[in-house]
């Protein structure tokens, strides 16, 4: 189980048996630096458990069409900001095992005229799973109409209640996976591009284009990034299409955000540029471009992937901060900072707290990212310690 | 010493020389120009717009010229007269709209950089003197929250929370009465008990970001030879450990003001518009959904100047605080 224990462990560990220490360490001494990270990387419990957590948002980014209970933009003017009601097993009459909703009944109130809903405990919907609903396109070319779970009269589920416009909040927060979480990986794939070629560059070729790089990142990162970002998101057009707007803003965040790993390239070609084994490549009349390539890369890779990992939960808050203050992604398009904009103001959280979920929902992406990246960073190192 | 200062003020000019530009490119990036807005909005107010006045004031703003001369004719009369253009949404010139909210912006900022360096200081060295203590695993768990969160949640639940619990809103920096009074103790009273919610909720992002770098660094410090040395010669812990690893493990505190002025000026920015504070960052939203892009360069200007500002004393102090730089970079 623990092979990397075994090489730190296995000189004085005499409790195991010769053979089976043997078989362990030399799968330790065969593996690739890849398995060693992945080894060391195991034995971190909470990155472990946010990793599975990442990975389970991404299915739900990946499957939201089927996932969610319904049609993200089916609303009705009788479910208007209405509460969650939670899923149930005992009712009126005893346990049963198929769940079940309770229906509503609404009213005004006689002061505020606001709608309030109570809980009605007559009509009982029982949750059916892959059930026929609202038609969709499953992403975004196969159409269905197949959902995970619903009930047969298709009443709205609002699990996590309903937006101003009684649109089922659940369903937008699936939905709005989709976007913010790819958004962050898309942001940092096109951050990391301009990270590799400028640092790299600066730490191979160094002298003067060394100088004239690290100057500009010092100046980008001395920048106050939001309002330049706002700046930058509102001169966008805004005749263009909600897919070019999402990689306008995507290029915007990259933009700003290559510094970063632009600084974790640099430093570690110069340090890597000094050690032996590249020496030893060089000597041996290897090509620049194979050094770099079969001994410098691989023994950076796993780094880079960890600031990769601790740079995408930023990516997310920065959409999300766009998004919520009207500059970024716009309506028609579901994101999490786009949800978060039903909860602008003390009024509306207050009439309905639900609305805040979104947030929650950026709260868990951002710490399981941050926990993984932070597991992968202690993990990049396999022969440390 | 003073090379090394006057290096650094001299790269200080071409950074803002760099931002200038940038800035200026932005004004002009929203298709339709200033005067194309003015003269719509001339001509839905009911005035009769003639090819003369346009003319002219097309060439009052200088737009028959090219780029590089608009560009420095909008750069010279910031820097010569402090003219940074007019305001079409306001109709007044951008210069009066902007200082009183920067101040205000400088001070929000100002007094949530002590905050966090008076909670991130202790909490820090606790952590790192007590590593996997419960109070280390509670310190580290805020740490996490408190940098996951955006700081506009953080601000919506505190205020939501204050309604629902005390029932009063937490949002601008001064009730209803005081709002337009004069200053006066009564009124300063009065914004002392509403400043402290953008500094708690800025702060939370920053604190959290200083105490892992503090017990990062001190917990580094804490490992070498010469702390080991100092114990074996029967130095008390307590002295042990603020004479000389604290000294080293605090360089974060001084030099993280370079990047933490930058995120606190960002944060402002989102936090003021959901807590409706008078700082920059309501105005230049409204200004940018507006595209009023002389208000939103002058803001975005300035802003970053503070910063770079910030960026610059806080290299000086750190050069004069830790010796090891001043030899490495002379």
């Amino acid at each position: 189980m623990d092979e990397v224990s075994v090489i730190q462990e296995g000189k004085d560990n005499a409790g195991l048996s010769g053979a089976k220490l043997q078989a362990s360490a030399e799968r330790v001494y065969t593996a690739s630096q890849a398995q060693l990270v992945w080894w060391k990387f195991r034995k971190h419990k909470v990155a472990m458990a946010s990793l599975w957590i990442l990975v389970a948002l991404y299915t739900i980014a990946i499957f939201c069409e089927f996932l969610a209970p319904h049609s993200p933009r089916r609303y009705s003017a009788q479910y208007v900001n209405a509460p969650p009601r939670p899923v149930r097993f005992a009712g009126e009459d005893g346990f049963s095992l198929r769940p079940f909703v309770y229906g509503y009944t609404s009213g005004r109130d006689p002061v505020t005229l606001a709608r309030v809903y109570e809980i009605d405990r007559e009509s009982v919907y029982p949750l059916r799973f892959f059930v026929r609903g609202d038609p969709y396109k499953l992403f975004g070319v196969i159409p269905w109409d197949v959902h995970l779970m619903g009930t047969r009269e298709n009443v709205p589920l609002l699990l996590w209640g309903a937006d101003e416009l009684g649109r089922d909040v659940m369903t937008r927060i699936v939905y709005g996976a989709r976007i913010s979480l790819s958004i962050g990986l898309v942001g940092v794939f096109l951050s990391l591009f301009i990270g590799i070629l400028l640092g790299g560059l600066s730490g191979y070729v160094g002298g003067f284009l060394d100088t004239i790089i690290q100057r500009l990142i010092e100046l980008l990162r001395s920048l106050p990034a939001i309002p330049l970002w706002l700046m930058l998101a509102a001169a966008l057009p805004a005749d263009w299409s909600p897919v070019a707007t999402y990689f306008g803003i995507t290029v915007i965040l990259s933009f700003l955000g290559w510094t970063a790993l632009a600084r974790v390239v640099r430093g570690r070609f110069i340090s890597l540029r000094e050690e032996d084994f590249v020496l030893a490549a060089r000597l041996i009349g290897a090509k620049r471009l194979y050094v770099i390539r079969r001994h410098m890369v691989p023994s950076f890779a796993s780094h880079l992937i960890a600031s990769v990992t601790l740079s995408v939960p930023a990516m997310i808050l920065a959409e999300t901060s766009l998004s919520f203050l009207g500059v970024g992604l716009q309506a028609p398009v579901i994101s999490w900072g786009v949800l978060m904009q039903s909860a602008q103001n003390l009024r509306s959280v207050v009439q309905a707290p639900w609305l805040l979920l979104p947030g929650a929902a950026v709260v868990v992406a951002v710490l399981a990212f941050n926990f993984v990246g932070d597991g992968l960073r202690d993990a990049a190192d396999p022969f440390s310690q | 010493m003073a090379m090394f200062i006057v290096k650094r003020v001299l790269l200080f000019i071409p950074t803002l020389f760099v931002i200038s530009i940038v800035v200026f490119i932005l004004i002009q990036a929203p298709p339709g120009d200033y005067l194309t807005i003015l003269i719509t909005n001339m001509r839905e107010s009911g005035q009769i717009v003639d090819e003369a006045v346009i003319a002219s004031l097309q060439q009052r703003y200088g737009l028959d010229q090219p780029l590089v001369t608009r560009y420095f004719r909008w750069i010279g009369n910031i820097v010569f007269r402090g003219d940074f253009g007019v305001s079409f949404q306001w109709n007044r010139p951008v210069s009066e709209l902007i200082w009183e909210r920067l101040l205000w912006t400088f001070v929000i900022s100002f007094s949530t950089l002590i905050f966090t360096w008076l909670v991130a200081f202790p909490i820090g060295i606790f952590s790192a003197t007590h590593q996997y203590s419960p109070l280390d695993y509670v310190a580290t768990f805020f740490g996490f929250i408190g940098l996951a969160i955006p700081n506009f949640m953080i601000a919506l639940v505190l205020m939501w929370l204050g309604y629902s619990w005390f029932g009063f809103s937490m949002g601008g920096l001064f009730s209803a009465e005081f709002v337009r009074a004069p200053w006066s103790y009564a009124k300063f009273v009065n914004m002392l008990q509403h400043i402290w919610v953008p500094i708690v909720v800025l702060g939370t992002a920053g604190t959290a970001g200083l105490i892992r770098t503090m017990r990062a660094n001190l917990l580094d410090e804490l490992r070498k030879p010469y702390v080991v040395t100092a114990r074996a010669k029967g130095l008390s812990e307590s002295r042990l450990i603020w004479k000389y690893p604290v000294r080293v493990a605090l360089n974060p505190f001084v030099s993280s003001v370079g990047y933490v002025l930058p995120q606190l000026i960002s944060g402002a920015a989102i936090v003021s518009v959901v807590l409706s504070l008078p700082t920059t960052g309501p105005m230049l939203l409204r200004a940018l959904l507006s595209q009023d892009m002389y208000l939103a360069g002058g803001f975005v200007l300035m802003l970053s100047t503070l910063t770079v500002i910030g960026t610059l004393i806080s290299d000086i102090l750190l050069v004069i605080i830790d010796p090891r730089i001043r030899y490495e970079r002379g």
